[in-house]
């Protein structure tokens, strides 16, 4: 066993974690206070450590931004009774919210977050089958809503569980199928050899447009996102397939739903917009310096921000779908696609060749 | 009779929802950039921003005085008795109590407290007062650390009340008796 290697890889998991929670808490901050302006409000601006009435400007400044209210909740969420149920099933209601938090903080591990920070390449695991492992653990996220649903042993998650086993399950298909031309013209399933491939061509969005709205709207509804949020729609079904969980276990849940927009976003980053490339200054190639990786890493998180604040904008633009119109446009609209959108593609790579 | 809307079937282009995407991003931005930047916010931060209240607005009821500084009440007891929830106790002074500060007035209350954590704010013992010595004034957001710091006492009732001038009875009363003293008219 090569020491440095284990070294480095937890250093990298650990430092990836840290980042990926920070993100999380703070896009909860930022879908709340999108949320408010989008509604004419001004969101959280009173939560505040007491100390901070003493800094002159800086201090009212963040406070009105609300940096501090992820901070409380979280300690909120931790110091709330843990209430459970009477009738709940109890192994698989303490199961459910790790089997739907782990795979989405599993799926990191696969997207290059960046090119090189010395001789170290940004990327936890280097698989060369790094979309299917991606595929793979997505979707066991599905088992932990149905769990949860199952485990309540009550109306509404039941019925929230059972939407989204169905949802999640359909629009998978839609999603892998959409993938395929990606991989075609890339020829590779290495993430890190889309990029490079992406780094020497340009950004696959300009190759596959079809298959990155697919894909976007895919990633919406196994995300559990408006306008696809039926497994958690508040005026349906009183908050879905989370109704019966409190505290930490229900904050658990929340992660899990943001973790998950965080790796689609960074799936959409990697697979269609060049991950931590830019095609200009000389970011497109593997930096050489440490300041040119620290730079990718910006670049690639960035990138991750804009689809993050996309995801949360169209969450207060649309209305719900109802259940046959998602299911009609899982299957009827954008299976047929994506497998006409496979054969073009291939089609085209073959006349080229 | 029902009416039939007439409704157009889709166009291919507004079936693609493509449209409907385009104009949500539009409101939803103009929202936000006019919230973010042009201080159109709706909301009011209460604490800092306060509404304007409107006349006649049925706050906590408060002791007044008259324009001469003098207390208003004399201890009739009839908003004691009016008062739906029983948030006023008045102690009269009794027979061997402290009589009025001035001549001709009638008597005046030893303490007078309202539970501010009792009243319901309906105004009955203004309407009912005959002295109008009570008055439901604007104030709304009472705050205490502790039950016994909302039993306002006269003391308290009276510096927050303020002045409320109007008929002086028991002036007008003593100008009457000095014009007995001077009756009948002499010539």
């Amino acid at each position: 066993m090569d020491w440095n290697f284990i070294i480095f890889s937890l250093v990298k998991i650990a430092v990836v974690f840290g980042v990926l929670l920070t993100v999380v808490a703070y896009s909860v901050l930022a879908e709340r206070k999108i949320a408010a302006w989008i509604q004419d409000r001004p969101g959280p601006n009173r939560c505040a450590p007491p100390f901070m009435k003493y800094l002159p400007i800086l201090g009212p400044f963040l406070t009105r931004l609300g940096v501090f209210q992820p901070l409380a909740d979280g300690v909120k969420a931790l110091l709330k009774e843990d209430f459970m149920p009477a009738g709940v099933r109890k192994f698989y209601f303490w199961l459910a919210p790790a089997i739907s938090m782990v795979p989405a903080l599993l799926v990191v591990a696969v997207i290059p977050f960046g090119s090189q920070l010395g001789s170290q390449k940004m990327v936890i695991a280097d698989l060369n089958v790094g979309i299917l492992y991606t595929f793979g653990i997505v979707s066991l996220g599905v088992y932990g809503i149905v769990l949860a649903g199952y485990a309540a042993n009550s109306k509404y998650p039941f019925l929230g569980g059972i939407r989204s086993s169905a949802q999640m399950i359909s629009y998978e298909i839609a999603m892998g199928m959409s993938v395929i031309p990606v991989l075609l013209i890339a020829g590779n399933l290495n993430l890190t050899g889309i990029v490079n491939w992406q780094s020497a061509h340009g950004w696959l969005v300009l190759y596959a447009p079809v298959s990155f709205v697919i894909f976007l709207v895919s990633a919406f509804a196994e995300t559990n996102r408006t306008p696809f949020d039926l497994a958690e729609a508040e005026q349906e079904l009183a908050g879905g397939y989370n109704v019966e969980y409190s505290s930490m276990k229900f904050a658990l849940f929340f992660m899990a739903e943001y973790s998950n927009m965080v790796a689609s976003s960074g799936m959409m980053v990697t697979l269609f917009f060049g991950g931590w490339t830019l095609p200009f200054g000389g970011l497109d190639q593997p930096a050489a310096t440490l300041l040119g990786g620290v730079l990718h890493i910006l670049v690639f998180l960035a990138k991750m921000l804009v689809f993050m604040v996309f995801f949360i904008w169209v969450r207060w633009m649309f209305p719900r779908f109802r259940y046959d119109q998602l299911m009609d446009l899982g299957w009827r609209r954008f299976l047929p696609l994506a497998l006409v959108n496979i054969l073009i593609t291939a089609l085209v790579l073959w006349l080229r060749s | 009779m029902a009416t039939t809307v007439n409704r157009r079937p889709l166009t291919f282009w507004e079936r693609l929802y493509l449209p409907a995407f385009v104009g949500g991003f539009k409101v939803t931005f103009r929202h936000a950039w006019n919230t973010l930047f042009r201080g159109k916010a709706v909301t009011m931060e209460y604490p800092e921003q306060k509404w304007t209240l409107p006349t006649g607005y049925r706050g906590a009821p408060y002791l007044v005085k008259d324009q001469d500084n003098n207390t208003k009440c004399v201890s009739c007891q009839l908003c004691e008795f009016v008062c739906p929830p029983k948030a006023i106790r008045i102690t009269p002074p009794g027979d061997s109590g402290q009589k009025a500060d001035r001549t001709n007035a009638e008597k005046m209350p030893q303490e007078f407290e309202i539970n501010m954590l009792r009243c319901i704010f309906c105004g009955f013992c203004q309407e009912v007062c005959p002295e109008e010595a009570i008055f439901l004034q604007q104030d709304y957001s009472l705050t205490a650390l502790s039950r016994g710091e909302l039993i306002y006492n006269k003391e308290k009732l009276l510096s927050l009340g303020g002045e409320v001038g109007g008929i002086q009875k028991w002036k007008h009363k003593l100008e009457e008796a000095k014009a007995q003293e001077n009756f009948p008219v002499k010539f």
